[in-house]
């Protein structure tokens, strides 16, 4: 029973991560109807940009109060990885939209490989570490087999995911904003005869997307403590899966998705092996898919022009 | 109310424009005007290229050749969404309503671009032509019967405060009645608001009636125009577009 509590609070922890990236590939595809391969590689250059930052505000600059270095460096790396992924958005997407439908996809792949190789050039191969950090714990429980422990930096990890999730929310179902973005995932040919500009539409969404992968990045790079240049590739796949999961194009659906998948992931490492807990996550996408093709909230029609 | 003010001042001259799909030529050679204060409507069989026209004008399929001299400006060539912040408005073929979207959630579409503090007066003014739209403010748009989704394709094109209006087949696969009611309510935007409206239609009696001009295009190339009271007289017309009706 503890370790299922355990296992229950770890999970939520990651799969909060996960979802933070799937909502990035859920509004890209619903907007634009591309699967952006290299998302989960601007997750992994948002956790080096957030390291960096890190470091420079402790080391260099000074900031003593590890919760001011933590929101200076959540900001500064939502801004930065924004501006990263809109600028990939404009030269390598767009320029092919219109083209055969492939070619965007190919396009993200050749992206993705290029973030890769770009941050292993500049970072070099290997893991970069972080000093640990809100590493006291909260018992939850205690006098059993073993305590049942609440991290800080979980509540961290949970806590910020909730608030942004909430802004998000808001942002997207009440500004015209979101509203504008709404409209061109449904009708984009329409919400160009209403005077809504649909290349600008997307970029912000791209933009969006990489803000939250950021959060990710660094909430991951918060909870692990290392990040390296092939850390995009597995959390990338999962969140997809999450993702696809949940329903693509729907945005709950990627929140619920990534909880899922966190969760399955870590109670069966815990419960079964540790060696096939990937496996785990793909079978139960398969199962859901069989029975539910459009995922767990998704819409029916997903085809794209 | 104010008198209908017809001008022979042209609002929108489309001059020689073709426009294609690939190699092939859906719009050839076409002149067309429409004056402020007017309603002109254009008539032709299904395939004719009247919704073809209608987006040539927001630049989808973009003119390929011509000019489209829109407030003396020729805007051919221009994007779909700056076509829109000129002031012309489009109620589009199949209506296009955003199906998952509330029907307020629609007509605030139509007010994307509008200074946001105007935006409860253009409501209350199309809560008075289309009633309708009032009770069913929270209903989603996929669920809404077909005259309902025309009556908010019209409202949420005036949402956008338009100077010239686009209307394309506005009366397919409605009742009678309530093209009727469409009708009457596009009747009523040019004679009292001094609306200018660009009207696309099959239904060619109830669009000749009500028009003060009217083209007839066949194969993307304008072969008849006139006053709506000339064609409807022309034995041609009759036979290829009142045929069995009315
Ligand atoms: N998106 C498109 N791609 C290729 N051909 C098209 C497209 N839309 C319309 N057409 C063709 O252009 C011609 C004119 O069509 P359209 O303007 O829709 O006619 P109408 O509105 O008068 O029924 C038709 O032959 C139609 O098949
Ligand atoms: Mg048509």
């Amino acid at each position: 029973m503890e370790n299922f509590l355990q296992q229950l609070i770890n999970g939520i922890t990651l799969g909060s991560i996960y979802g933070l990236i799937a909502i990035g590939y859920t509004m890209v595809f619903g907007i634009i109807g591309m699967v952006n391969f290299a998302h989960g590689d601007v997750f992994m250059v948002s956790a080096f940009i957030a390291l960096i930052i890190f470091l420079a505000l402790t080391q260099l600059l000074g900031v003593s109060s590890i919760y001011v270095a933590i929101f200076i460096v959540l900001l500064a790396s939502m801004l930065l990885t924004s501006l990263w992924n809109w600028t990939i958005e404009r030269v390598a997407y767009r320029p092919l939209r219109g083209s055969f439908r492939l070619a965007p996809l190919i396009s993200a792949i050749g992206m993705s490989i290029f973030l890769m190789n770009f941050v292993q050039a500049v970072q070099g191969p290997r893991n970069k570490p972080l000093p640990p950090m809100f590493n006291e714990v909260i018992h939850v429980t205690s006098g059993g087999a073993f305590d049942v422990t609440l991290a800080y930096k979980q509540i961290i990890i949970v806590a910020v995911t909730a608030v942004l999730l909430a802004g998000f929310w808001y942002l997207v179902q009440k500004t015209p904003l979101g509203r504008a973005q709404r409209a061109v995932e449904q009708d984009r040919r329409m919400a160009a005869l209403l005077g809504i500009d649909v290349d600008r539409t997307v970029s912000i969404t791209f933009v969006m997307g990489a803000a939250l992968a950021a959060v990710a990045g660094t909430l991951y790079l918060v909870n692990y403590g290392v990040v390296s240049f092939s850390d995009g590739f597995t959390p990338g796949v999962k969140a997809f899966t999450a993702a696809v999961l949940g329903g693509i194009g729907s945005i709950p659906g990627a929140v619920l998705g990534g909880l899922m998948i966190g969760l399955i992931e870590t109670l069966w490492a815990a419960y079964v092996s540790n060696d096939y807990k990937n496996v785990a996550a793909f079978s139960v996408l398969i199962i859901v898919l069989i029975f539910m093709p459009s995922g767990l909230l998704g819409k029916p029609e997903v085809e794209k022009v | 109310m104010t008198a209908q003010s017809i001008s022979s001042e042209a609002m929108l001259d489309l001059r020689g424009v073709e426009s294609c799909y690939g190699n092939i030529v859906a719009l050839k050679k076409v002149d067309l005007t429409v004056n402020r204060g007017e309603i002109v409507t254009l008539i032709g069989a299904n395939g004719a290229g009247k919704s073809t026209l209608m987006m040539t004008i927001f630049g989808t399929p973009r003119a390929r050749k011509g000019q489209i001299i829109y407030e003396g400006r020729d805007i051919a060539g221009l994007p779909a969404h700056e076509v829109a912040r000129l002031g012309i408005a489009q109620s589009p073929e199949g209506r296009r309503i955003f199906a998952r979207m509330s029907v307020y959630e629609n007509l605030l579409m139509g007010a994307a671009l509008g200074d946001p503090s105007s935006t409860a007066g253009d409501l209350e003014r199309v809560f008075a032509i289309f009633p309708r739209l009032k009770e069913r403010l929270t209903q989603r748009g996929g669920t809404l019967s077909g005259g309902e989704q025309q009556m908010l394709a019209i409202a949420r094109a005036l949402m956008t405060r338009p100077r010239l209006l686009l209307l394309d087949e506005p009366s397919l696969g409605l009742a009678p009645l309530v093209v009727k009611q469409i009708f009457d309510v596009i009747r009523d935007l040019n004679r009292r608001d001094g609306l200018t409206v660009f009207l696309v239609e099959q239904n060619a009696y109830h669009a000749l009636r009500l028009a003060h001009r009217g083209y007839v295009i066949v194969n993307g190339r304008i072969t008849m125009s006139g006053t709506g009271a000339e064609l409807l007289a022309r034995p041609e017309i009759r036979a290829a577009y009142l045929e069995g009706g009315h």
